[in-house]
């Protein structure tokens, strides 16, 4: 792992081929690499902007699609009002601007490929993204691991990769997800309308057939403090709870 | 290569010589951990001294805190890319550390070794003459549980990874062996000013 980073951790200039609207905050950009990488699912890459003076402003962004041959790879950028860079995705990029990075990076939030033990991944917000990755590539490889998804979002129109993880809920074997509405009711079952707490983790938990072998969580650092605790309360070890926090 | 229609925030230009390349200032604190926040009783604390496998002195936490006392002011720089400015720390300097245990340069390298089984190399000639420190107190309070309480290396520097959280130990090496992050694709040595953010660069 270290040495395909090392490798391929070059800047590269890549091209915006697409750009989808996926909540009202949130927008995937489809980029197409100069140099085609092999990420695996969970890692990120980093985006250097520059401006005319020379000045830079550098951001690390989840890759959301599946390790793939494909030159393309998508990233979900969320708009932060006080952002430097997000806003420049939201209002100025359009498709066809070229954006550097490098990547892939990141060696330790990583979808475990060799595991038959359950997964539980449990996201917030955009902190999904590097777990849609590792649904996706769990259905492109037919893997047949079993996997729960924890993703708490505001309201069900900010539920990023709603429609498609509705489809993989029906379609995927051993795929279970809830939704978390913190400020609108859930009008499924299976949903919940509060905030994350152990409870919440617990049900979700035992949707898998047996026990998670590992958990891997994204997103604030308060919903990733709630989340630890409650998988740790579940009996996993801390050693196989994984985190990536943003930053506030 | 320039982004087409970006100018960026480049605010507080008067404070543009503290930025590193590639870097931006925050206000808040933003907390950045691979996993689970542990949790450490101080009664339950200790620090091991180690040159290679060799333990050479171990202190509980009232004994450390009777250690001379370091105050350092310095900015911060995250590998995620943010930098905060002044950041006020209190702690036990490396140098006091080796003096009460009655050591001077036991080997070049050390590795730093936390309760959660993180681990961080730092060359002796970073952590010595004052560069770095134990950390106990950040802005005058104890080191919140999740800054590392009770207790981290600070090596101020460096990027804010070599400063390692829920610090338990430091151990000489005799070559400069990689730590966690660096054993996954980050710099070895992670000096900002050059942008040594990962392996190669």
């Amino acid at each position: 792992m270290t040495e395909a980073i090392a490798a391929t951790a070059r800047w590269q200039r890549c091209t915006i081929v697409e750009i989808a609207t996926r909540t009202p905050a949130i927008k995937s950009f489809f980029l197409r690499l100069s140099e085609t990488f092999d990420h695996a699912a969970g890692q990120h890459v980093d985006v250097r902007l520059t401006a005319p003076n020379g000045y830079t402003a550098m951001r690390s962004y989840s890759i959301a699609s599946a390790p793939s041959d494909s030159k393309v790879i998508e990233l979900a950028v969320e708009r932060l009002p006080d952002g430097e860079v997000s806003p420049f995705f939201h209002d100025v990029a359009q498709v066809g601007d070229m954006i550097e990075l490098r990547g892939p990076l990141g060696g330790h939030f990583l979808w475990p490929g060799s595991s038959n033990k359950p997964v539980l991944l449990i996201g917030a917000g955009s902190g999904v993204v590097p777990l849609m990755a590792m649904i996706r590539h769990r259905k492109a490889s037919g893997e047949r691991v079993p996997v729960a998804l924890s993703l708490s979002s505001k309201t069900w129109g900010d539920v990023l990769f709603r429609d498609e993880l509705l489809e993989l809920e029906m379609s995927l074997p051993n795929f279970a997800l809830a939704l978390a509405l913190t400020r609108e009711r859930a009008t499924r079952r299976t949903d919940f309308s509060r905030r994350i707490d152990a409870r919440m983790v617990a049900d979700v938990a035992a949707r898998l057939p047996e026990s998670p072998g590992c958990a891997f969580v994204c997103g604030s650092n308060a919903f990733v403090e709630i989340a630890v605790d409650a998988a740790l309360a579940l009996g996993l070890e801390a050693g196989v709870i994984k985190t990536e926090r943003y930053g506030a | 290569m320039v982004t087409r229609g970006f100018t960026g925030r480049q605010s507080g230009s008067e404070q543009l010589d503290r930025i590193p390349p590639g870097q931006h200032l925050v206000d808040n604190f933003p907390v950045l951990t691979a996993g689970p926040t542990p949790r450490i009783d101080p009664a339950d604390w200790t620090f091991t001294l180690k040159v290679g496998p060799r333990p050479v002195k171990a202190w509980s936490w009232s004994e450390f805190n009777v250690l001379p006392r370091t105050r350092m002011t310095r900015d911060i720089h995250c590998v995620t890319s943010w930098s905060k400015l002044n950041t006020a720390w209190e702690g036990v300097a490396v140098d006091d550390i080796l003096a009460d245990a009655g050591l001077t340069a036991p080997t070049p390298f050390a590795l730093a070794h936390c309760y959660d089984g993180y681990s961080t190399n730092v060359p002796l000639a970073d952590l010595a003459t004052g560069k770095a420190i134990v950390a106990l107190k950040y802005e005058g309070q104890p080191l919140p549980r999740d800054h590392g309480g009770p207790a981290r290396l600070l090596v101020p520097h460096l990027y804010f990874w070599k400063s390692a959280k829920w610090v338990n130990g430091l151990q000489f090496t005799e070559r400069d062996e990689a730590g966690f992050w660096e054993l996954r694709g980050y710099h070895m040595y992670g000096d900002p000013w050059n942008e040594q953010r990962y392996t190669n660069d």
